[in-house]
């Protein structure tokens, strides 16, 4: 499948489980140290290769980013040769290196060439717009996906099946520029008798208080990007939960549990989709690894002040503080999450421990 | 009744139905622009710009220095119908015989927004902190480069020495802050983004209020401003980053003015009776540069550029087999003025036109002429060799993140082919671009700045002190021009303080840019605008007739702006019914469909 957006990670093929075993409900137990002590390790190196390398891939961006900042205003040769000189872009490339390196191992990303003000700071303040805007859509996206995968799996082949999967899919492969601003037509300036029910943009109307009030405008604000993103991102969990539930539809062991008498809905629940799960959780925890890196494009459309926005700012110039920064913070998140999937996995199924 | 998963589901399905109604309903009785006639009179103006840093010592992007124009006076001012020099904090001026000693009278009864008087001493403290401090120069520190002592011997009067005679002392566009507020920020002046007290303490028409990072700028009016208090109690600024969703925001009535629009966008918001839209002169000029041979400031060649167009008479001949009056149409939809002079038109007094006989206008007749007497024969291919005999092929670059370049660089190719001059097109990102033309290795590069009310900035782009120190330095300008009647002409215009005087050299430096052929201008783009008549009556443009609402030389079009005396058309409350019936029918119907899909999936279970 393509899609026409790098917004989104192709839908991955969900493994493929052995399906036996008897269903099961989950049971905590302790995990052999030897297996978390070399995920926590690998999870470590990778991090710091990540601070390590971010240096010289951003190095390699042409531009200059003295030239780029002033471009367009007066400026005299004294205040470029001064800024060069601020930003450490007048030291050897080895030098710059070290420099960067000793303070990125004492946890400082730097100063902002373009905002003057520290890296860690800026991040901080796009930090929260971002993690409610792309977590709410991920929870909301994978209740949504779960449930329509599980639904579809369970009645595979019918009307409600073909129908789910199929706007699933071309939502999916809608450009989410373009549903994003058919949003804002229809649902925020309003069409025809559609009034326009909720704003154009942002994250907040400018002069409101009380926190009552302060609520329900943040809310007003998220409905329409937070749709967005999950009407294009949804199809992802719909699409795995649905592949594994249906390997393990035809097991002797849902056979069984039918026999004993159980209604359709406790076999599916207690039984089929705990075994289903893992492929999902996978996926999810990608999901939730990338919320941090934001959504380019939605917040775009939205105006919205994430982090998204923050990097593209910061590649045109390049910003190159800010770039290496949110690069960590992006692979960090990415990386944390990866690990504590891996180390849910054996609570979540046993046979990955063996 | 225990209840059962499918109840469960019901109460979600409704809870999330009302709390969407819920949500839209605020919406919906604010769906027109917010009933001005009570209340605090508010103007929303869309803007895609964003802050840097608050600080005017510090800030380098459009909107926060445009922002610091209208909190903060400068010492002098650009007229709304000209942009001549007009007095703001400075009431009158004089010069001394020797042009070098500037005298300023400061107006009287001047106050801060804290109460404190405004004297000529907040100004020699700000002018001298951008001269001593580097890091306070990073904004402005272009204009105070040749002061050599800005002094306040009383309130009322401010005196600058010079180090040589410069013409541009009536256009300093440097913020004035109040120095008791700014003194204990002077030691850490390269970390104060003057963002953690609001109000901020400053005397312009508006007062900066309120500020939210990356959504919104609240203004609101100064009711002792000296020129007298806005009309409109609030201006704020919100951030849109899509221009489409900014037109919507407009079409709602969320924001009252937009700027820049599209072509199209500006053409689709035509047949709309509450919406006014303003096509005004641009001050940008878009123009191709010819390399002429790249050199540093001491004449040594670098870069790769065509031997060919070192040769003013073979740059000649490219222009007029170029056809700026069909890019005009073409690439800009007609919104635009064909190019000749460095200048664009916006600055009546400064722009030059070149005479019927001098224009380059497009006659591939005559650039095929042209080309065969410097001896470019064409070959049987109808392509060009040079007079050597090596095929002459030029390299044309452009950058992707401006629109116009890659539809303007298929034009021109195909023009040039026309003549018998190939041409190798590549769009690259700008910074890529921006390396490609230090290192000098370009022929022909499609380039644009954006020009002010004084021109000596971009006059200086082009003179030889204008070139890189050594080979494949950074530096100012992006050309590599070195035209000794220029810099000569660029002499005598800095020192000149005659303004008509000035102007003329200033256009004979045009005159000979275009002569030389290197920075060959192709057009004006217009800049189209458009905001809501019902909501705003009037205000003024900059400069006149012709010119723009934003962003403009001075305040004067938030400044003048009037309330629109008619109420906003209000469709609050048809929406609110529509909206209404139309949540209560998306309820029922959920509603309904749930129990029919229960109730047969209950029976499959009886089953």
């Amino acid at each position: 499948m393509t899609t026409t957006s790098t917004d989104r990670p192709p839908v991955p093929r969900p493994a493929r489980l052995p399906s036996r075993g008897g269903g099961r409900r989950l049971r905590l137990g302790p995990l052999p140290l030897r297996y978390v002590a070399a995920k926590v390790g690998g999870a470590a190196v990778s991090l710091i290769a990540v601070m390590l390398t971010a240096f010289f891939l951003f190095k390699i961006l042409p531009g200059d980013p003295v030239r780029a900042i002033t471009h367009g205003i007066p400026t005299s040769p004294e205040q470029l040769a001064h800024l060069r000189h601020q930003f450490g872009l007048d030291k050897p490339l080895a030098a710059q290196f070290g420099d960067y390196a000793v303070r990125i191992l004492h946890g400082d990303l730097g100063i902002s060439y373009q905002y003057k003000t520290s890296v860690a700071g800026l991040i901080g303040e796009h930090l929260w717009p971002t993690i409610y805007l792309v977590g709410t859509a991920t929870v909301l996206s994978a209740a949504l996906g779960l449930r329509v995968g599980i639904r579809s799996a369970w009645r595979h082949g019918s009307t409600g099946d073909r129908v789910n999967t199929g706007v699933a899919l071309a939502l999916w492969s809608v450009p989410t520029f373009w549903l994003g601003l058919l949003f804002i037509i229809v649902f925020a300036t309003g069409i025809g008798p559609i009034p326009g029910l909720f704003p154009t943009g942002g994250m907040s109307t400018p002069g409101t208080e009380g926190f009552v009030a302060v609520l329900v405008d943040h809310l007003r604000h998220l409905v329409l990007p937070c749709l967005t993103l999950v009407a294009v991102i949804y199809a992802q969990y719909v699409l795995t939960m649905r592949a594994s539930l249906l390997d393990e539809m035809g097991s002797d062991y849902l056979t069984t549990a039918r026999a004993k008498g159980l209604r359709d809905d406790d076999v599916r629940r207690r039984h089929a989709v705990p075994n289903a799960l893992l492929p999902t959780v996978t996926v999810l925890f990608i999901n939730i690894g990338r919320v941090v890196s934001g959504s380019i494009l939605v917040e775009t459309i939205f105006s919205w002040p994430g982090l998204g926005s923050l990097f593209y700012e910061a590649l045109t110039v390049p910003d190159l503080p800010l770039l290496e920064g949110l690069f960590i913070v992006f692979s960090g998140a990415v990386i944390l999450m990866n690990l504590l999937a891996d180390l849910l996995y054996p609570v979540l199924d046993p046979r990955v421990r063996t | 009744m225990p209840r059962t998963p499918k109840h469960r589901r019901l109460a979600t399905v409704l809870a999330v139905a009302t709390a969407c109604a819920a949500l839209g309903f605020p919406a919906v009785a604010s769906a027109a622009p917010a009933d001005q006639s009570a209340g605090p009179k508010t103007l929303t103006i869309a803007t895609n710009g964003s802050v840097d840093s608050l600080s005017p010592f510090l800030a380098q992007r459009l909107l926060p220095t445009h922002i610091h124009r209208l909190i903060y006076d400068f010492l002098t001012n650009y007229d709304p119908k000209d942009d001549h020099a007009v007095p703001a904090l400075a009431t009158s001026w004089s010069t001394s015989p020797d042009k070098l000693v500037w005298t300023f009278t400061i107006r009287d009864g001047m106050k801060w927004s804290d109460g404190k008087p405004v004297t000529a001493e907040d100004i020699a403290w700000t002018y001298n902190l951008i001269m001593t401090s580097p890091d306070a120069a990073t904004g402005n520190g272009n204009f105070v480069v040749n002061f050599k002592s800005v002094a306040a011997p009383d309130p009322k009067t401010l005196v600058i020495t010079l180090s040589k005679p410069q013409a541009t002392m009536l256009a300093l566009d440097i913020p004035v802050v109040p120095k008791h507020v700014w003194e204990s920020h002077a030691a850490d002046i390269g970390k104060f983004h003057n963002d953690t007290q609001f109000p901020i303490v400053s005397n312009g028409p508006f007062i900066l209020s309120g500020y939210a990072k990356g959504q919104y700028i609240e203004l609101t009016a100064n009711p002792n401003y000296w020129r007298g208090k806005p009309k409109f109690d609030k201006v704020i600024y919100r951030y849109y980053k899509d221009s489409d969703a900014m037109v919507e925001a407009l079409k709602k009535g969320e924001a009252h003015f937009v700027s820049p629009l599209t072509p199209a966008q500006y053409n689709a918001l035509g047949d709309r009776p509450e919406i006014t839209r303003n096509k005004a002169q641009g001050k940008r000029f878009y123009a191709l540069a010819a390399n002429p041979g790249a050199t540093t400031k001491s004449g040594q060649a670098f870069g790769d550029g065509s031997p060919a167009l070192r040769d003013s008479q073979f740059r000649r001949a490219l222009m007029y087999a170029i056809d700026s009056k069909t890019l005009v149409a073409k690439t800009l939809g007609g919104y635009g003025e064909p190019g000749a002079g460095y200048l664009p038109p916006i600055w009546a007094n400064n722009h030059w036109k070149p005479d019927a006989a001098e224009a380059y206008t497009h006659n591939p007749d005559k650039a095929g002429e042209m080309l065969d007497a410097l001896g470019y024969r064409k070959g049987a291919d109808g392509m060009r060799t040079t007079p050597d005999g090596q095929p002459l092929t030029l390299r044309l670059f452009g950058q992707t993140q401006r629109v116009d370049d890659t539809q303007n660089a298929s034009y021109i190719s195909e023009w040039l082919k026309g003549v018998g001059v190939g041409v190798t097109v590549s769009m690259m990102d700008q910074g890529k671009l921006a390396d490609v033309e230090t290192a000098g290795n370009y022929d022909l590069a499609f380039d644009s700045w954006s020009t002010n009310p004084d021109p000596d900035f971009v006059l200086s782009l082009q003179t030889c002190a204008g070139r890189p120190d050594t080979p494949g330095a950074s530096f100012l300008g992006d050309t590599f021009v070195c035209d000794a009647t220029y810099d000569e002409l660029y002499a005598q215009q800095i020192t000149e303080y005659d303004q008509a005087k000035r102007s003329d050299l200033v256009k004979r430096m045009q005159q000979q840019l275009y002569r030389g052929a290197y920075v060959n201008v192709l057009y004006y783009a217009n800049v189209l605008e458009a905001y809501r008549s019902d909501v705003i009556g009037s205000m003024q443009k900059q400069p006149q007739p012709n010119g723009m609402y934003y962003p403009q030389d001075g305040y004067w079009a938030w400044w003048s702006a009037t309330p629109a005396t008619a109420a906003p058309k209000k469709s609050g409350n048809t929406g609110a019914i529509v909206a209404g019936v139309a949540t209560a029918a998306i309820i029922g119907a959920a509603g309904v469909l749930f129990a029919t899909r229960r109730r047969r999936a209950g029976a499959d279970d009886r089953e």
